[in-house]
């Protein structure tokens, strides 16, 4: 559980940090003045759904950390094999590395109002990015194909959940994707909407590359 | 029409209500009433639960003269009971339900910065309510696994239930997950970003700050029980080995290959102790403001509480694998979790000390909410010195499988988190319903539910000592027991029979009061929070009217010296009243 542990203790420090910051040498029993420090503009402004989906992503690494933790602690007794991994990942590696560039790319022509940049760089962002979840799909095939099945052995069990459990999330970030990528294409939907979703989709894609090149280290050298 | 957030709707708010019934009260997307329907579903199936207890209990105390238990349904019942309080009831009565309601009002927020997300999640968790639901009539019945769920019995032929129950118990596990993080991310997202203007962190009530450190707490928690379910749905469908050890099972090779259960254990345990402390901490933090108003003072130690949630919090992640002393893993660790655990108890007894310290001297009113509030200390002690006791790796081993864990855990986060949940319910009553209850019920009420409670649990540890075995179906000739323990038995029926009828003096009370109670002023405990301070009673969706309420002073100026009322709300300016110590002397 080394691995939950240590990541655990990076989320909490970070929010003792925070909460010190806020807190420390605090007298609210003393009458002082207090400025704006809290908020009190729209419900879901575009700080809100920041700080939401920057907790959403705590919660997503957690799952991945005690997945890892649970691989760390299965890896270790008798019977493991390690699996020897398609070859195909590394293409998929290198679409997601694209797509995630792209979307940085249309990110930044949403935010520097370049309008005409946009509908491509969500259109090739997509397309890497279903092009990675479908190599995915064809890299389990191919293992199939040479009776590496889900049961034949604890690591291609823990393969198999872990692409699995990585090609979910990407998907459900897919589904924002194209909700964005509708309203663009049908021309709705204001301009600083679509840039907050562009800017939101930008970050959740980079999070899924970092975990799957932590998934795809950990999977090659174990 | 999409959502249009409250606060951009200035003088139209009118136009834009919710006026229909389907979108006032059921596809609501207003925090109370969706705090309403939490509220509604977990104690709903929270009775359930209570009656299965009352079912489990009569087996024990009357062994056998009930045909319609075997042992087979009475594991199902037992799995079924805990599961339902801990997760269904407890965790979302306190998150989904009281937190729903009292975050925004508490801060001054028009409402939850996702009420959309808000809606969604309710109807999520009713969705893991049926699915759980559900599982009770499918063949083989609901999984009787424990509501630990361990492999390789939880899926193995044998334990009943291993067809559809525990898939469908796994599946209503992971649906629950979805719906708590749904909710999860706008009490986090709320208490972040939509305080209202003056409300610093440290200026919010107590109950603001258990919610909003327990649903940190779940949000990082239930993942590990949703990895968990995931890979033992894995094991049990897929014929994965994950948690499957080599096993034969009636002569029989199932194809499972060297798993280890205790990996499942290590995962299971790694949510289920936080998840002692996601039910504990809105109850302390709740509990903290109800003794602070019910004893016109103000809270001992507002800061050191603060902090003691966030450390309890923090530590509640190191101590999962003291539910684990008899698994067999590696003693050092034993060794290791014993420690943690003993040092989780220095913040709580500060949380215990600061408790009583502000009762000591203040004008205590001995109203139902504080009776329960008080009668929550008394539990909440006796079942954290026996915590103490079982923390200890060497005193766990030998009671680990009696009836002691159970009065324990029953003490500590059984009755401790209901008589919150009670009280809670009524001191905030008035609010979300505009009525009063009839006080002497509501005392009947806490009297008979408080001593009842005790009669069942106080036994119980006797029961432990003596050597009962939990989870026994029936102890037939045990030579090692007394006859007397089944007298004992006997009487702990009796009255969990008692308390369980009891409750029903809390259904008369608040339908009385909902049909017939005279209406209640809008502050009637005299209450600083700012939900006391709504321009409509009971709030209306928005919850301010026109303008956001200010916050000037902290949630507990109470009985400030020099100040006519005994207490000053938090939105009234400092010109109008003195702060709570700059005028007391108490620097």
């Amino acid at each position: 559980m080394t691995i939950a542990l240590v990541f655990l203790a990076i989320i909490l420090a970070t929010l003792l940090g925070w909460l010190l910051k806020h807190t420390f040498n605090a007298a609210p029993w003393q009458m002082e003045t207090v400025g704006d420090t809290a908020h009190h503009g729209p419900l879901g402004d575009d700080k809100s759904k920041l700080i939401a989906l920057l907790t959403l992503l705590a919660v997503v690494s957690s799952f991945f950390a005690l997945i890892l933790s649970a691989y760390a602690l299965r890896m270790d007794l008798g019977d493991w094999v390690p699996l020897t991994e398609p070859q195909l990942l590394w293409m998929n590696t290198a679409m997601l590395i694209l797509a995630s560039g792209v979307f940085q790319w249309t990110r930044n022509a949403a935010i520097n109002k370049q309008h005409s940049r946009l509908l491509p760089g969500l259109l090739i962002t997509g397309l890497l990015t279903l092009g990675f979840v479908l190599g995915q799909f064809v890299a389990w095939r191919q293992l199939q194909s040479s009776g590496q099945f889900i049961t034949s052995n604890p690591s291609n069990a823990f393969f198999y959940f872990l692409t699995g459990a990585h090609a979910v999330h990407i998907i459900g970030g897919l589904i924002v994707w194209a909700r964005a990528t509708v309203k663009v294409i049908l021309g709705k939907g204001d301009a600083d909407g679509i840039r907050r979703s562009v800017e939101l989709c930008t970050i959740y894609w980079h999070f899924l590359l970092i975990v799957w090149l932590v998934l795809f280290g950990l999977l090659l050298s174990t | 029409m999409s959502y249009v957030a409250i606060a951009d709707r200035d003088h139209e708010q009118e136009h834009h209500d919710p006026q229909t019934f389907i979108t006032k009260y059921v596809w609501s997307q207003d925090h109370k009433v969706i705090a309403i329907q939490y509220g509604i579903t977990a104690i709903f199936v929270g009775l359930i639960a209570l009656g299965l207890s009352a079912i489990m209990r009569l087996q024990l105390g009357f062994p056998d003269q009930f045909t319609f238990i075997n042992p087979e349904n009475y594991y199902q019942f037992i799995t079924m009971h805990g599961m339902i309080m801990v997760i269904y009831l407890l965790t979302a009565l306190f998150l989904g339900g009281f937190g729903n309601y009292l975050i925004p009002l508490m801060i001054g927020s028009r409402d939850m910065v996702f009420p959309y997300l808000n809606m969604l999640s309710y109807w999520v968790y009713l969705l893991s309510v049926v699915i759980l639901i559900t599982s009770f009539f499918v063949p083989g019945g609901s999984t009787g696994a424990g509501w630990t769920l361990y492999p390789p019995q939880a899926i193995m032929p044998g334990t009943p239930g291993t067809d559809l129950g525990i898939i469908l118990m796994l599946a209503s596990l992971a649906v629950f997950i979805v719906a708590f993080t749904m909710g999860g991310l706008n009490y986090v997202t709320t208490v972040l970003q939509a305080r209202c203007k003056g409300m610093t962190l440290m200026r919010m009530p107590l109950s603001v700050w258990g919610i909003f450190i327990a649903t940190i707490l779940g949000l990082l928690a239930f993942p590990a029980l949703l990895v968990s379910a995931i890979m033992m749905l894995f094991d049990k469908t897929l014929m994965t080995s994950f948690f499957m050890p080599a096993i034969s099972s009636m002569g029989v090779d199932p194809g499972y290959t060297g798993g280890s259960p205790i990996l499942f254990q290590h995962l299971f345990w790694f949510f289920g102790h936080p998840e002692v402390y996601i039910v504990a901490l809105p109850a302390f933090g709740i509990v903290s403001d109800l003794l602070s108003t019910h004893a016109r003072k103000n809270i001992f130690g507002y800061r050191m509480m603060v902090w003691a949630i966030i450390a309890i919090g923090g530590l509640s992640f190191v101590v999962w694998a003291h539910h684990m002393y008899v698994s067999g893993m590696n003693p050092y660790f034993g060794f290791f979790f014993a420690t943690t655990t003993l040092i989780i108890a220095v913040p709580t007894a500060i949380k215990v000390y600061n408790w009583v310290l502000t009762l000591w001297e203040g004008n205590i009113h001995l109203r139902v909410p504080m009776l329960f509030a008080i009668g929550f200390i008394f539990t909440f002690i006796h079942g954290g010195l026996t915590g103490l006791f079982l923390g200890n790796v060497t005193i766990d081993l030998p009671l680990s499988d009696t009836y002691f864990v159970v009065a324990h855990f029953h003490m500590v986060m059984g009755v401790s988190p209901v008589l919150v949940v009670f009280g809670a319910i009524y001191h905030w009553w008035p609010k979300i319903t505009g009525k009063m209850y009839n006080e002497t019920l509501g005392k009947w009420h806490f009297w008979m539910t408080f001593l009842g409670t005790y009669a069942i649990y106080l036994p119980m540890h006797y029961l432990g000592f003596a050597g009962v075995p939990r989870r026994y179906f029936s102890m037939g000739n045990t030579d090692f027991l007394p006859e007397s323990a089944q007298d004992l038995n006997a009487a702990i029926t009796m009255s969990a029979l008692f308390v369980a009828a009891t409750q029903i003096l809390f259904f008369i009370n608040m339908i009385w009061s909902l049909r017939k109670g005279p209406k209640s002023d809008p502050n009637p405990w005299d209450a600083t929070t700012l939900e006391w301070q709504t321009p409509d009673h009971p709030p209306k969706h928005g919850n301010w009217g026109h303008d956001l309420p200010e916050v000037h002073r902290w949630a507990y100026d109470y009985s400030v010296p020099g100040y006519e009322d005994d207490f000053i709300p938090q939105n009234v300016p400092p010109d109008k009243a003195p702060a709570g110590r700059d005028h007391g002397g108490e620097h």
